[in-house]
């Protein structure tokens, strides 16, 4: 009876509190931070022929940097970073191509239709991801309507010693960039929009009575305001994008491949977690830049988080 | 006077139908009757038919649900605290690890989270003997994990913009601390966190990567078994599963948005009205 009014009195003082920071902190130490100290003591191991597939000093070496020495000499790692790095890049400059005027445009329709094409572009982020992806599948097969549909176009424009059977989509990375603008353009909508809505439109008003033409108040006045929404979109599509796993393997050209496809391939097929560690070591190094970025810029888009983004 | 911005509006309708051509693309050829998944064959529903008598899709969803109900929960519980403690405990030691550790899983690449999280278990298994083999319970940890720090942004947004003179009122009738949190706090920020198990919810129904990595033998939920399919192209069947999550997901997502605002609009007109009748 004392034990439990003693546990009811440090409850009510400072237990409660410690409970709230303690718990969800602990969870955290011990399945995020742990298996990320996990992967950065791997990258230094040695990789041998037992289960689980590595040693740690003994009679290995106790730090091995043979990994990272691979990193910079084996060209398919080097190859596969820049390849992640210019899909990924051409992407968020698609998106931003189409996800502007888009953005823009949502801001200077009727409250009402606004709402639901706001709905709209919500909607797939609740579906399935995976399905998105093999949506786009069914489209670029070689015998799909929509394949027919370029075939012809490409046939009709073209002369004819170009003339194709199909136009060949699949397992390229014009795949992999058209199947990403797919999915993370809503990414790109939604910080701009929140960051469009802001703005004052008199300020608009004011440069069209001072004789500006729509397109040049476009570009001195609204594209200069909207740089933080641009900058906060741009990341927020780049950074899962870069580190892609589905999109490559499904649609992806193998011989090309992308580090996400890289890593899980050390690890699952070759099983080398020292260098699938390795390189994961370093694809995160790669992020902390553009993250840190996004993060600064996001507070400047006001409120436009990944949060705001997901729903 | 204003013109149409016919640019705008064009490339509105050139977007909408980027987005929604695929999934219609998707949803008419689940109702193709030729075997071939991209050559029309004639109206049929019997892909449909297959799915119903398919005990494994069956199977993998009936553990889908349960994992995502579970960890949806967990995450909520977890996510919720740790949004508390960010928005309303200035203070507290170690205070920026824990801010990290809370934003790094958003960006976190799903492979590293997935291979990191894999050799944590597989080093705990040799270790501690724990956990023995893996399935449904490293799967639902793993999901917890990632999750939660969706379920602390929605939850620690949401309390930063609330109103804090109700809390400070409570305070100053002598309510004590964990009492305003409990009576106040917690009711005022209900449809954040609910909006924040919904989140949790669909991250986990729809995760892969992260699943692929943490399962075991015997334990496929649904995107599993879709993935290890659509590896190996383009199916009817699959299509109509597609059609039917699409579907399913869709109205209940439209349905719980239109609740949730429902409910946002009268607790604001609730408060309106007392605050009118306080004065």
């Amino acid at each position: 009876m004392r034990a439990l009014t003693g546990l009811s009195q440090w409850f009510d003082r400072r237990g409660w509190r410690d409970l709230i920071i303690g718990l969800p902190y602990v969870w955290l130490l011990v399945l995020f931070l742990l298996p990320f100290l996990i992967v950065l003591a791997m990258s230094l191991a040695t990789r041998t022929p037992t289960a689980p597939p590595f040693g740690y000093g003994g009679d290995n070496p106790l730090l091995n940097f043979e990994g990272y020495a691979r990193l910079f000499t084996d060209d398919l790692y080097i190859r596969s970073f820049l390849t992640s790095l210019m899909n990924a890049g051409v992407a968020t400059l698609f998106c931003l191509a189409l996800g502007y005027p888009m953005a823009l445009g949502l801001t200077r329709i009727s409250a009402g239709w606004r709402g639901i094409l706001l709905m709209l572009v919500i909607l797939p982020f609740w579906t399935s991801f995976l399905l998105r992806v093999y949506a786009w599948m069914g489209l670029m097969g070689r015998n799909s309507w929509f394949n027919g549909l370029l075939t012809d176009l490409w046939n009709w424009v073209t002369p004819e010693a170009w003339a194709l059977g199909h136009i060949p989509m699949m397992q390229t990375n014009f795949a992999v960039v058209l199947v990403m603008v797919y999915t993370y353009l809503p990414f790109m909508i939604l910080p701009l929009y929140a960051n469009l809505e802001r703005l004052d439109r008199a300020l608009d008003e004011a440069a069209m009575d001072l004789g500006s033409r729509p397109f040049r108040v476009f570009v001195d006045v609204t594209l200069p305001q909207s740089v933080p929404g641009i900058i906060a979109g741009g990341l927020l599509v780049f950074i899962p994008a870069a580190g892609e796993l589905v999109i490559p393997t499904l649609v992806g050209d193998a011989g090309m491949p992308m580090i996400g496809r890289v890593i899980s391939d050390e690890f699952a097929s070759a099983r080398d977690w020292p260098m699938a560690s390795s390189v994961a070591v370093v694809l995160l190094i790669l992020m902390v830049g553009p993250t840190i970025l996004y993060s600064r810029f996001n507070a400047r888009a006001e409120g436009s988080g990944p949060l705001e983004a997901q729903k | 006077m204003r013109r149409r911005p016919v640019f705008l509006i064009t490339m509105l309708c050139f977007g909408f139908a980027f987005f929604y051509i695929p999934i219609l693309s998707m949803i008419v050829y689940s109702f193709n009757g030729s075997r071939l998944a991209t050559v029309w064959g004639g109206f049929s529903t019997r892909w449909y038919v297959s799915l119903w008598d398919n005990r494994q899709v069956w199977a993998a969803m009936v553990l889908s649900i349960k994992i995502a109900l579970v960890s949806a929960t967990g995450a909520t519980i977890l996510g919720t605290m740790a949004g508390i403690a960010l928005a309303r405990f200035r203070k507290f030691r170690g205070r920026t690890l824990f801010s990290a550790m809370v934003t790094a899983p958003l960006v976190m690449p799903e492979v590293i989270t997935g291979i990191a999280t894999l050799m944590l278990f597989i080093l705990m298994a040799q270790w501690v003997g724990w956990p023995a083999q893996r399935g449904f319970t490293t799967v639902t940890l793993a999901h917890i994990t990632f999750s939660m720090v969706f379920v602390t942004t929605v939850v620690q947004s949401r309390l930063s913009s609330a109103d804090r003179a109700i809390e400070e009122a409570a305070m100053d009738l002598g309510s004590r601390p964990w009492q305003v949190l409990r009576d106040v706090t917690l009711p005022v920020i209900s449809p954040a966190i609910l909006s924040g198990w919904l989140l949790a919810f669909t991250i986990s129904l729809d995760d892969v990567v992260i699943t692929s990595f943490t399962t075991g033998p015997g334990a496929t939920t649904l995107p599993l078994l879709i993935w290890s399919k659509v590896k190996l192209g383009v199916t009817p069947d699959i299509n109509a599963l597609a059609t039917l999550i699409v579907v399913v997901v869709g109205i209940g997502v439209a349905l719980a948005g239109w609740i949730l605002r429902r409910a946002e609009k009268r607790r604001d007109l609730d408060a309106r009205m007392a605050f009118r009748s306080g004065t």
